[in-house]
């Protein structure tokens, strides 16, 4: 029996999907453990305590809230010491990360600061006896490699959409904290942020990304993919490099070895080729889809299901 | 004067048909071509081009590895840097925190204004030795930049998060990770890789840390369940939605 830790992230005070995924997955560490809890971390400016419960649906008995009016963004320095100081004082088995950029950017500290191990960018995991067991694509996803982390805290990064939320509700208590630091003392500031409104959807949390190549031939042709995404609903937009590159959508939207790292239930590739950098971004989507006109594109041959033909007259 | 540290990993080129060797705990090597991992290229081309925006200054490229590693240290000499230092180890570990305390202890004393790591090793995918770094060494640090601008002791960068970038600003000494858009990585020139064989390249044993993370073993990815071509042009979109709603059901 061993108590478990989720870092539950949020922005704009609003829980994030991946919250409710590291609730999920060290609801699954406690359960196989024996039956041990669940305690969540939570930071955010004054108000998001409002939000604790919505942890206590995925599975944590515990919320320990972290309010202060600095914190309404991600503050490296704060946060990494306020997990920390949790995590010493917690007696954590395993505490568990989104690898997403606020994810990715505090989890090494945390291990850093700690000592501990960190597996980045999990997919799945085990827990054993004296150790944790952890898959993560490696080798621009082209090698599956199953780490092993020894000692106590394991730290896990998991990917985003990785792990499916699964309701587990109870009642879960909140507790309050102090941030680690002051946050006045912070040296790195965020002086600015820009981007779009949090309502539209991320493609770290869609479950189903309709993602745009090339053969979409200019930007203006960008409304057909923004369309069926809409169409579908819960869908974002995605764009593999060739697309960024030439400014027909944002950086920001780039999925493959050097943008994002998705794992949407459904990933549908309009007028994409399928270059090795682009299938290392989705390649661990449940179910992929494909529109080419080529029926040899590389993408094919990771596609559920494919379509050969002009994208224009499909879409 | 800007003096500047960049750790660059050697890694093998993705482009290749990986095996996994018969220990099924590493890469068969046969037919590897290596490389400068991506990020770290970036990170480079950026000391680079502060060194020669700001004036007289020192761009040092510093690798952990075996022998091997020599050979990209000294492309990073051809490129431009003024001078390398190999950490030497015959394994390059897969726990970021043990490369990290190895690189910490050459980094410790050496002035630096700033220190530049890939966003991410081309390899491991994890991102973690740049941030595990800062941390070991008290620095501020900030990841995974796209635009970076420095000044009178300070720098100023963009962050790219999901669907948003924020602009943080941060005093020097700092550690950076970089991150693609930032900055082509120039190719050598001849007179730069004449130039490099005369520059000084150090060899340094290295301390590593102890590994807490280790491979328990690799594997070739499962193939996708093979696929299949439902059909061509929009005749085909009837059967691809039943398809995804009654076989996949994810519609
Ligand atoms: C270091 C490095 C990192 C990289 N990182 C990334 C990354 O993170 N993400 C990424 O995406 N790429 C990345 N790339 C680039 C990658 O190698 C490819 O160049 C890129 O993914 C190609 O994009 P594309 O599929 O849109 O374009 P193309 O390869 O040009 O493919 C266009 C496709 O559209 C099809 N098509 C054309 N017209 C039609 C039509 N009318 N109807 C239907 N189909 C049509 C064509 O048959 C073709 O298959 C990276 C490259 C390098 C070297
Ligand atoms: N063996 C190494 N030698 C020098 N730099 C390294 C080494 N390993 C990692 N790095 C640096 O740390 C970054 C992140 O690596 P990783 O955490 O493995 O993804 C790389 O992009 C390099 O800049």
């Amino acid at each position: 029996m061993a108590t478990m830790l989720a870092f539950a992230e949020s922005r704009g005070g609003v829980l994030r999907k991946v919250a409710f995924e590291a609730v999920t997955a060290a609801r699954v560490a406690a359960d196989a453990s024996g039956g041990g809890d669940v305690h969540a971390l939570l930071v955010g400016a004054p108000g998001i305590a409002s939000h604790a419960q919505e942890l206590g649906r995925y599975g944590a008995d515990l919320v320990v809230v972290v309010e202060h009016a600095a914190l309404e963004r991600y503050s490296p320095e704060v946060y990494a010491a306020t997990v920390v100081e949790r995590v010493r004082s917690g007696g954590y088995r395993a505490a568990f990360f989104a690898a997403s950029a606020e994810g990715r950017d505090l989890a090494p500290r945390v291990a850093a600061r700690l000592g501990a191990g960190l597996a980045s960018d999990v997919t799945a995991f085990e827990l054993h006896g004296d150790a944790v067991t952890a898959s993560h694509p490696a080798y621009t996803g082209k090698v599956i490699v199953t780490l092993r982390l020894a000692g106590s805290p394991a730290l896990l990064s998991l990917r985003p959409g990785a792990i499916t939320p699964v309701e587990q509700p109870r009642t879960a208590r909140v507790e309050s904290a102090a941030p680690g630091i002051d946050p006045a003392t912070a040296r790195v500031v965020v002086t600015g942020m820009s981007g779009r409104s949090t309502t539209k959807l991320d493609i770290g949390e869609a479950p189903v990304i309709v993602s745009g190549g090339r053969g979409l031939r200019a930007a203006e042709n960008f409304k057909l993919v923004e369309d069926l995404a809409d169409a579908i609903g819960n869908a974002a937009v995605g764009a593999t490099r060739a697309v960024t590159d030439d400014g027909w959508r944002p950086a920001t939207d780039q999925i493959g070895q050097t943008g994002r790292l998705v794992s949407p239930d459904l990933y549908i590739a309009v007028g994409i080729s399928g270059a090795i950098q682009h299938l290392a971004g989705m390649r661990t989507a449940k179910t992929i889809v494909a529109i080419n006109k080529d029926k040899d594109a590389p993408i094919f041959k990771v596609a559920d299901y494919g379509i050969v033909g002009d994208l224009f007259e499909i879409v | 004067m800007l003096k500047i540290a960049v750790c660059i990993k050697r890694v093998p080129d993705m482009e290749m048909r990986f095996s996994i060797a018969t220990d099924r705990k590493s890469l068969d090597q046969g037919g590897l071509k290596y490389e400068m991992g991506d990020f770290d290229g970036y990170a480079l081309e950026v000391a680079l081009q502060l060194m020669e925006k700001q004036g007289p200054g020192e761009v040092v490229v510093l690798s952990l590895g075996p022998d091997a590693v020599q050979e990209m240290l000294r492309k990073g000499l051809a490129m431009g840097a003024t001078r390398a230092v190999q950490i030497k180890s015959d394994e390059i570990p897969f726990d970021g925190l043990a490369i990290a305390h190895a690189l910490a202890a050459e980094l410790k004393d050496g002035g630096y204004d700033l220190i530049l790591f890939g966003k991410m090793a081309t390899d491991t995918a994890s991102g973690t030795v740049g941030p595990m770094t800062a941390e070991l060494l008290g620095l501020p640090c900030v990841t995974s930049i796209s635009q970076l601008d420095v000044s009178a002791g300070r720098g100023t960068a963009r962050r790219d998060l999901e669907g948003a970038a924020e602009t943080v600003s941060f005093p020097l000494p700092a550690v950076l990770t970089i991150d693609e858009g930032i900055a082509r990585p120039r190719l050598a020139s001849l007179k730069g890789i004449m130039a490099a064989k005369k520059k000084p390249l150090e060899v340094k044993a290295a301390q590593l840390g102890e590994s807490r993370l280790t491979v328990e073993s690799m594997a070739l990815p499962a193939d996708r369940p093979p696929g299949r071509i439902i059909g061509e042009g929009a005749d085909a979109v009837p059967e691809l939605l039943r398809l995804l709603q009654t076989e996949a059901k994810v519609l």
